[in-house]
């Protein structure tokens, strides 16, 4: 491993994962460095959350994952998360790797008061003793901005307000100092708001801890305010990855370009125009019906018959080839893009 | 007594396109109910076209929802699975007694809101959430009313077809001379339907005024945390951080 190397985190290799015929993630590639934030972009069915639950060991029966998943946390990442016992997962789960979901309501037990929550993830990993757990967890959701910890660690879930629940969610998420806090949407039900305030807190959270974070979202702003690098997925594939400025300043991919113009609701001069929105045509397709070769043709204006093949990785810049990306496992995926007939490049 | 909406005071003139904003709790769908009829005021009036609609039964507000349809956020729980599109666009005309060729209007109302003729023999669980939103809209059409009111009805859906839906709003709106009332959480999407946007928070409108005004100069608190508050991609790039956003709001709420 070279030097820049060992601040990989998280490298996720060729993963495929499918139901007995069905394929819903293929050849998915990235990597996640120290003190690092990745967004995960795209629409509803692309495969955001799937390739979340596949790093975590958490796909529902009758999926399957093939690739390759290496985590290196308190430990250096030998062995392939996918062939790892479920009794070693649950280990690395909460500890090395946590994450925060959509709902908080569902995420914490409505039987147990909250603090007693946050207390239990560091017992059962080991990590404090009763005592120093319960310290910590009143420490911890003063961290998260909760007004009166002590006795809000008292309280049940019910008692509490969505944005105060998904605070809890994050105290619990970020208790052991793990090294990847993966977030899925974890903002979407909340009042802009308090959107606000919890995205602060999460990006102050893992700062403080030099933690890689993987941001799953479909809100482009959002990616672009909490984030450093982006991936965009489509139909179960990485279409396009890149640093946050480069890629949504000059999208390469025709469904980033696409994602891109329907988002933009403010318009060119930052006021509302009464100009027709760019629209991406159709609807994505429901799993297993994505088109082979681009998976995005079907919907793609600028789609060719050259298109009913694979199109390759191409480096966003001409340097960045195979074996030139900044860390192993990343295979020169860093900032580059999947597409025959790219938008941009002007620069 | 719990007030949801408190001397709540506002007017919307023929053709505007008036926005609600206001987070969850804030007394926007309670204000929206109470427009349409749905709920009744506990005081107050409520005046559609010159004539209240605040102290009439139910059957009595037929000429209300001639007038005035409703468009809902969740387009699957607000069309009835078991029955066939073209059932779904012409129960309106069905129930308000409107007579004349249904199968003709339905088929002209798909052409209106983008999809094919052919989609009346279907059922709501074999179209996309867009299409089904698009569905929604052509059976708020059907009575030919005068008033849209939409209830965050792009809020379900994924960003590329939100796109298509809002554009579609803008189509029908000036293209029938509607009235629009859109209700909606989320204020880039309000800035770009609506010409006035009322600001909800706590059951009252803490501040009515031009969309344009109201967000390069908000004139009262909330309406300035809200404005803050929204991420912004071209604000990002240019370097705004999460940190600059919680900032913005103030205190922790």
């Amino acid at each position: 491993m070279s030097g820049a190397g060992d601040r990989t985190v998280l490298a996720v290799e060729g993963l495929d994962v499918g139901t007995g015929h069905t394929p819903l993630l293929r050849d998915v590639t990235f990597s996640i460095a120290r003190g690092e934030r990745v967004g995960l972009i795209g629409e509803s069915g692309s495969g955001k959350s799937l390739t979340a639950l596949a790093v975590m060991g958490l796909l529902g029966e009758g999926l399957h994952a093939r690739g390759d998943v290496r985590l290196s946390g308190r430990t250096p990442a030998t062995r392939n998360l996918l062939e790892v016992g479920e009794r070693e997962m649950a280990r690395l789960r909460g500890d090395a790797v946590t994450m925060v979901f959509q709902e908080p309501m569902t995420a914490l037990n409505p039987t147990m008061r909250v603090g007693a929550q946050v207390t239990e993830v560091m017992r059962i990993h080991g990590t404090r003793d009763t005592a120093g757990a319960r310290a910590r967890a009143v420490e911890l959701l003063d961290q998260v901005g909760l007004p009166d910890p002590a006795h809000l660690a008292r309280s049940y879930p019910h008692e509490l307000s969505g944005g105060q629940r998904q605070r809890v969610v994050l105290a619990i998420a970020l208790a052991n100092d793990p090294a990847l806090l993966i977030c899925d949407e974890p903002t979407t039900a909340l009042d802009v708001t308090v959107q606000a305030t919890v995205l602060d807190l999460v990006v102050r959270g893992v700062q403080e801890r030099d933690a890689a974070m993987l941001f799953i979202t479909h809100d482009l702003a959002v990616v672009a305010t909490v984030c450093e690098r982006v991936l965009v997925m489509y139909g179960g594939r990485i279409v396009e990855a890149g640093p946050v400025g480069e890629v949504f300043a000059d999208p390469r991919h025709r469904y980033t370009q696409g994602l891109i113009g329907a988002s933009d609701l403010a318009g060119e001069r930052g006021r509302r125009q009464r100009a027709a929105l760019p629209t991406i045509q159709g609807t994505v397709p429901p799993a297993g019906r994505f088109p082979d070769g681009c998976v995005f043709r079907s919907r793609c204006a600028h789609a060719t018959d050259e298109c009913a093949t694979l199109p390759g990785w191409t480096p966003r810049r001409e340097g960045d080839g195979p074996g030139q990306g900044s860390a192993p496992g990343e295979v020169g995926r860093a900032a580059g893009y999947a597409c025959f007939h790219p938008a941009g490049g002007a620069a | 007594m719990v007030r949801a909406v408190r001397d709540v005071s506002l007017s919307v003139g023929r053709g505007e396109r008036f926005g609600v904003v206001g987070e969850s709790g804030s007394g926007k769908s309670t204000l929206l109910r109470l427009i349409c009829g749905l709920d009744r005021p506990t005081s107050g009036e409520v005046l559609v076209e010159g004539r209240s609609i605040g102290d009439q039964p139910a059957r009595r507000l037929v000429w209300l929802r001639q007038r005035l349809q409703l468009v809902f956020q969740d387009p699957m729980s607000s069309l009835d699975p078991r029955m066939r599109v073209h059932d779904i666009i012409a129960e309106p005309l069905v129930s308000q007694g409107i007579g004349g060729d249904h199968a003709a209007r339905v088929g002209e109302l798909l052409g209106r809101v983008g999809l094919d003729p052919e989609a009346a023999r279907r059922y709501p669980h074999q179209f996309s959430g867009g299409q089904r939103q698009r569905i929604s809209v052509a059976r708020a059409l059907a009575p030919d009313p005068d008033i849209l009111v939409m209830d965050e009805p792009v809020s379900a859906l994924d960003v590329s077809v939100r796109a298509q839906v809002l554009n579609l709003v803008d189509e029908i709106v000036d293209g029938l001379d509607l009235t629009l009332v859109f209700v909606s959480h989320d204020l880039s999407v309000v800035r770009h339907v609506c010409d006035r946007v009322a600001v909800m928070s706590s059951g009252e409108v803490v501040e009515t005024g031009e969309t344009e005004r109201l967000f390069a100069e908000p004139g009262h608190d909330y309406t300035r945390s809200l404005v803050a508050a929204i991420p912004d991609l071209r604000a990002a790039l240019a370097g705004r951080s999460a940190e600059d956003l919680a900032r913005g709001v103030g205190p922790a709420s």
